[in-house]
């Protein structure tokens, strides 16, 4: 466990009387991708929003390579290397391609916030935009407006933008959701490729994908954790197979 | 950013900024007045679209700012001789935005339909403010009996008790003022605050500080309509109540939408085609306004972009660039 980039310990979130995610604790380590799966409403989202800081715990603790992080909204999450991806594709839409990227560097920059020189002209966030667009294999579309981009490469310039934050950790909320065979050939390639020198968390309904990509898996249900190991050892876990797997186990 | 895309799109500014320098030996002083006045509009409804067209927060106080400042330089001013610019300036617009500052700091926490009704109520708080309080001359409001002056070591740059130097310097400050916030929109501060009014959530979620980005830009939107204001309670040298309630908060989001939220300019534009319906309306109709009202409405109908858009269909634009947000 020495490696873990990213651990939340205990986390719960109580909305009133209804507990979305109740005692949950994961380790996500350098250079995996550890898949969270479950049944709807099992709280995935939910803990995913915990993670990112979009929601407040209501108890537990989340650290990035070993630092505190629990109290940290989301701005800071976001700056303290927690990138994440939504379920609704969540970028710019009336910034061009570039911009949308260029965004995300200049947030994690030196001068985020300057007023009196030109956005466009931080040769270092300029550089690591145009690689993080390279990466995710968009940098042919830089200069179109991103709501004119088909979903799939909407979904690319998102993961882009992620990128572009240099993160530690990326948290995906079902990458693959309304995606065509074609399109999620491409992003399921892309987020192997996340990995290197990161750790990855993923929440997909898509079994193929998360058997294919998934280094570790937990699966929840009903807010809490029944089972979490090497993808073969959940998959022949009991409780699981009950619970959620069904046909897909046999 | 987009390339000019035509010297016509680069010399159009500069033939209009020499037009409205020589207005004063062209037209009679009464326009020359006029004119002042429709900088100053102009000026605060463009300090307002900051928050508006780039921030996405439609704020209705800006009124209250306008006239704090306007309210400041009246108490400021003495009965029998003129006030100093370089104390009374700097302190209206210290007070405008210190109001900016608190409204601000408590209407951002809210969204939408409820930011606008907040600051609807914070503006109609400080209207019964200034109303309700003697100390400010109260319903009667308050006499600036002197037009303010400015003396550097005993040396007057500018007289304003001068019509036409009066305007000459209210173009300055407009022509600055347009300039500081284009350099705004243009900075990484600029795009931060357009990138929170397109997607909150991502903006947020790449680190963004999204509240403290929006009340800076509040606090200098307040402070530019303070500017306007000192210099429209001065031009008139009179200031009452009235200046800080709702109406002409609405009046200056008029001149945002029919002159264009996109671009800096494009509120100056409302600004100059509102107040020149009306000068025009009002000479031929006691209806002017039921006729200046169908005349909004056609025009918000049919250039949706606003009056700005007109002008750039003078100038061939390139056909794949960005929806623009931070030119002219």
């Amino acid at each position: 466990m020495a490696d873990a980039v990213f651990k939340a310990l205990g986390l719960s979130k109580h909305f009133g009387g209804l507990k979305a995610v109740e005692d949950v604790s994961v380790a996500v380590h350098l250079g995996e991708i550890h898949a969270v799966i479950g049944p709807n409403g099992a709280g995935k989202t939910t803990l995913i929003n915990l993670l990112s800081g979009d929601l407040s715990a209501t108890h537990g603790s989340t650290f990035i390579d070993g630092r505190d992080i629990s109290r940290f909204n989301q701005e800071k999450r976001g700056l303290s290397g927690v990138g994440r991806s939504y379920q609704k594709t969540t970028i710019f839409p009336q910034f061009s391609v570039f911009e949308n990227v260029r965004l995300a560097a200049q947030a994690r920059s030196n001068h985020p916030l300057q007023m009196f020189r030109s956005a466009s002209r931080d040769d270092a966030v300029n550089a690591k935009s145009y690689e993080a667009l390279q990466t995710v294999g968009l940098n042919d579309r830089a200069k179109i407006v991103a709501r004119y981009l088909s979903h799939g490469e909407q979904r690319q310039l998102e993961i882009a933008m992620v990128l572009a934050g240099d993160p530690r950790i990326i948290l995906l909320d079902e990458p693959l959701a309304g995606m065509g065979t074609a399109e999620a050939r491409t992003i399921i390639q892309l987020i192997a490729s996340l990995k290197q020198g990161r750790a990855v968390l993923l929440v997909e309904h898509d079994m193929d994908a998360v058997f294919s990509l998934a280094d570790r898996l937990t699966v929840m249900a009903d807010g809490q954790v029944i089972a979490s190991g090497l993808p073969d050892e959940v998959r022949a876990h009991p409780a699981v197979r009950t619970a959620y797997l069904g046909e897909h186990a046999g | 950013m987009r390339a000019p895309s035509s010297h016509l799109e680069q010399l159009l500014p500069v033939v209009l900024l020499l037009l409205c320098a020589v207005l004063p030996f062209i037209v009679p002083g009464y326009y020359v007045q006029f004119a002042t006045k429709v900088l100053l509009i102009g000026l605060a409804a463009m300090a307002l679209n900051l928050v508006v067209g780039f921030g996405g927060l439609v704020s209705m106080c800006h009124a209250a700012f306008f006239g704090i400042s306007g309210y400041i330089l009246a108490v400021m001013s003495d009965k029998y001789d003129p006030a100093s610019v370089a104390i009374t300036f700097p302190l209206a617009i210290l007070a405008a935005s210190f109001a900016a500052v608190v409204i601000g700091a408590l209407s951002l926490r809210t969204r939408g339909v409820y930011f606008i009704m907040v600051t609807l109520a914070f503006g109609e708080m400080l209207f019964f403010f200034f109303h309700d309080t003697t100390f400010f001359g109260g319903s009667d409001g308050a006499f600036i009996y002197f037009k303010p002056e400015l003396r550097v070591f005993g040396w007057r740059p500018f007289d304003l008790e001068k019509n036409n130097q009066f305007y000459w310097v209210v173009l300055g400050l407009t022509v600055l003022g347009t300039l500081l916030l284009q350099r705004i929109i243009a900075s990484p501060f600029g795009h931060a605050l357009q990138a929170a009014r397109d997607n909150e959530r991502r903006a947020r979620s790449i680190g963004f500080p999204v509240y403290r980005i929006r009340l800076i830009a509040f606090v200098i939107s307040g402070a530019i309509a303070g500017v306007a204001g000192y210099f429209s309670a001065a031009q008139y040298g009179f200031i009452a109540p009235q200046v800080l309630s709702w109406h002409l908060s609405a009046i200056l989001l008029v001149c945002v939408v029919l002159g264009g939220m996109g671009t800096v300019t494009g509120p100056l534009l409302g600004a100059v085609v509102l107040l020149g319906l009306e000068e025009v309306l009002k000479s031929y109709t006691s209806y002017w306004k039921l006729i200046e009202g169908l005349i909004i409405i056609f025009i918000v109908l049919a250039v949706p972009g606003g009056v700005r858009q007109l002008f750039d269909m003078l100038v061939p634009q390139k056909e794949d660039a960005p929806r623009e947000t931070s030119n002219g």
